[in-house]
């Protein structure tokens, strides 16, 4: 794409359209009358009208009639016929600044998207027996080293080797906190190092990298096109013929009643005028060029929230959400595992984190944290781990098994009955029960504001989790949820799923999942919405949304940009259609003018392309 | 198998159009569809018939709008 405001041609165009508006004014307004009137007309027509007329000429000898140039050639052309010279300069005056317009606000958007997705980096620091060379991302092999510089993008998906920095990754998650990075943090192509020099080991080519997955998944989200516009697709492939076939009828078949006249006069006729004002309506650039222009601004505008959609079809399906499916662990809960509650002795927590030293279990290491202290290995002895149980080990000389119910039955000691939502690990010392933890996986703090706004707009919710009843429970409680599932199987969830979707005909069906287990069911629904989890290969292909920061609360920015943009896309079609309707009943009845079919030309289209611009506003 | 390729100067809406029909109608072309706003356009086919199938696409682009080009 060109850089600077205006295109080389859009400038020279102008000059053409302020010459042309030039001599109109001037044969207009001077008193001259007879061929000097006529030559100014003429001049003012010739300097707007050539290029369209010689790309009306091209076109038809390469066979392609029904094109817009050559219709308002023709319409011009009549105007002229008919010594409607005013009419005929206006027509093409205005139709030229109209396709200016129209240029500028195709490419204004075009730029709007791109910088938008400004994220590609344009080169790599390849760090190599110690020396810096500056290469193509492309030429970069996982296993290599690159040099990322403050300021600088992080040209591949890598884990930082060396170096503290904070990173912004607004550009992939439209989240405008920075992240703090240091050694072994795993770090995306696509982020701006902010302060410290970063060595990162890269990890993925730059074809399988963030950044590339991304900007292929933004470019091609045009693909998926929604019904709303492939009607218009259609609309206007039979559209153009008809009007163009309802001028010519007009034009003659009126004229056959009429007393008999010359054949001459067939062509001036006021029928001849009315049929040229329908070819001037005929094109239906408003409604081609405006709602997809809505669309595309809308994914932009998502895109910048963090929220990739990946077609217009999704936009318009999100509209029509009537059941929201949810997966707990990771989605509606962050899927941290943290110890919430201790019971027994001060040293229970420090007997299972003893115990559970050696685990790398997510449940070990939330007790280790609990702990928070150094483990001092030498008081641990004969450690055994008893696959789905726990653990048996001799911490300080003491017998201490720490783990499930299950292990505590197998050991034939009593534990307390417990209905607390969570995971317990209970501790015990020989056969006595000592205490027990309790390890729950966090409710993300936006979950309830945005199943309250799902709620709010009508939304059934279905949470669906092979957790323990309890915990469903619990959760499901606390974010007001219609109708729970718990203890599933992962392919009782798909199962389930499916017969939820398949039930459900009035409206669409919406699964949100974190995109790790259940790409199947995201594959499934209406709409799929997947946690990017910056990025997560497994998502970003499943899903049909993805949520680039994970956060929930984005579901109600992604509804309320869909039905925005769908709203303007509707009104688009319907303001571009009543006026063309009425104006053609206008101009057949013989009460319309030239002036106003231009209107309902150029000044639709303008209008229309205005209003589908407002779509890249983004509002919170 | 399905390629994207960058088009340049696509300036009209239904144009877009217009091109992704004949391309569609060209021989060994499975689908073929192009996005205007991101003047991208997909081609499904089978990998040896790309060649041919490339210089055909350019040409019913020319056809539609002349200064549209494909970028190789």
């Amino acid at each position: 794409m060109k850089k600077g405001i205006l295109t080389k041609s859009q400038k020279f165009q102008i000059m053409r359209i302020c010459i042309s508006a030039v001599l109109l004014a001037l044969a207009m307004l001077l008193p001259v009358t007879g061929w000097g009137k006529i030559v100014l007309f003429l001049a003012a027509y010739a300097v707007v009208a050539y290029p369209v007329l010689w790309e009306a000429l091209l076109n038809i000898i390469h066979g392609q009639v029904f094109d817009e140039n050559f219709l308002m050639a023709l319409a011009s052309i009549g105007a002229l016929g008919m010594k409607a010279f005013s009419e005929a300069v206006a027509v093409m005056l205005f139709y030229s600044v109209g396709e200016l317009f129209e240029s500028y606000a195709v490419n204004k958007s075009r730029r709007s998207i791109t910088e938008l997705m400004d994220i590609k980096p344009d080169h790599a620091t390849l760090l190599k027996d110690g020396v810096e060379t500056v290469v193509d991302p492309g030429e970069v092999s996982p296993g290599d080293l690159v040099i990322v510089k403050p300021g600088e993008k992080v040209p591949l998906d890598g884990t930082v080797e060396e170096g503290t920095s904070s990173v912004d990754t607004s550009a992939l998650t439209g989240e405008s906190i920075p992240v703090d990075v240091s050694e072994g943090d795993d770090i995306s192509s696509g982020c701006v190092n902010l302060s410290g020099l970063l060595t990162v080991r890269v990890t993925k080519e730059f074809g399988e990298s963030t950044v590339s997955k991304i900007l292929d998944l933004v470019e091609n989200a045009a693909g998926k096109k929604a019904p709303t516009e492939k009607f218009i697709t259609k609309f206007a492939r039979y559209y153009t013929p008809a009007v163009v076939a309802a001028a010519v009828i007009l034009a003659f078949v009126p004229q056959i009643f009429e007393p008999a006249h010359p054949v001459a006069d067939w062509f001036t006729s006021e029928w001849v005028y009315r049929a040229l004002m329908f070819l001037v309506v005929s094109c239906p650039c408003a409604l081609v060029i405006s709602v997809p222009l809505s669309f595309f601004g809308g994914i932009g505008a998502a895109s910048r929230k963090g929220i990739l959609i990946k077609g217009s079809s999704y936009m318009e399906s999100l509209t029509k959400i009537d059941t929201a499916i949810f997966d707990k662990t990771g989605t509606l809960t962050t899927g941290v595992f943290k110890v919430t509650d201790v019971k027994g002795p001060d040293d229970t927590l420090m007997l299972a984190a003893y115990a559970e030293n050696y685990s790398s279990h997510p449940i070990s290491l939330s007790i280790k944290e609990a702990y928070g202290e150094d483990i001092d290995e030498n008081r641990i002895k004969d450690v055994h781990e008893l696959a789905g149980k726990g653990i048996s080990a001799i911490i300080d000389g003491r017998q201490i098994y720490a783990g499930n119910a299950t292990l505590m039955k197998d050991q034939g000691i009593e534990v307390p009955e417990s209905s607390e939502p969570g995971t317990l690990v209970y501790v015990a010392e020989d056969d006595t029960y000592h205490g027990h933890i309790l390890i729950s996986d966090e409710i993300k703090e936006d979950s309830a504001e945005a199943l309250a706004s799902l709620r709010e707009q009508g939304i059934k919710t279905v949470m669906l989790t092979g957790d323990r009843d309890v915990i469903a429970e619990h959760v499901a409680e606390k974010l007001g949820i219609t109708e729970t599932h718990s203890q599933l199987l992962p392919s009782d969830k798909v199962a389930l799923a499916e017969k939820i979707i398949d039930s459900d005909e009035s409206g669409k069906v919406m699964f949100t999942g974190d995109g790790i287990n259940d790409a199947p069911v995201l594959a499934r629904a209406d709409i799929g919405v997947a946690m990017g989890g910056m990025g997560s290969e497994a998502a970003i292909e499943a899903a049909d949304v993805v949520i680039m920061d994970d956060k929930l609360s984005k579901l109600r920015t992604i509804i309320s940009i869909a039905k925005r943009t769908m709203s303007i896309a509707k009104q688009n079609i319907v303001f571009a259609l009543t006026v063309k309707a009425v104006i053609l009943v206008i101009s057949a009845i013989g009460l319309g003018n030239m002036w106003l079919a231009i209107f309902a030309d150029v000044g639709v289209s303008v209008i229309a392309i205005l209003n589908s611009m407002r779509t890249l506003v983004t509002r919170d | 198998m399905k390629k994207t390729f960058q088009l340049e100067n696509l300036d009209c809406a239904h144009c877009a159009e217009k091109m992704a029909d004949a391309i569609n109608k060209l021989d060994k072309v499975k689908e073929a569809d192009i996005a205007f706003m991101t003047q991208k356009l997909t081609i499904e086919a089978e990998e040896e018939d790309f060649d041919s199938i490339l210089k055909d696409a350019q040409k019913a682009i020319k056809k539609v709008e002349r200064g549209c080009k494909i970028v190789v």
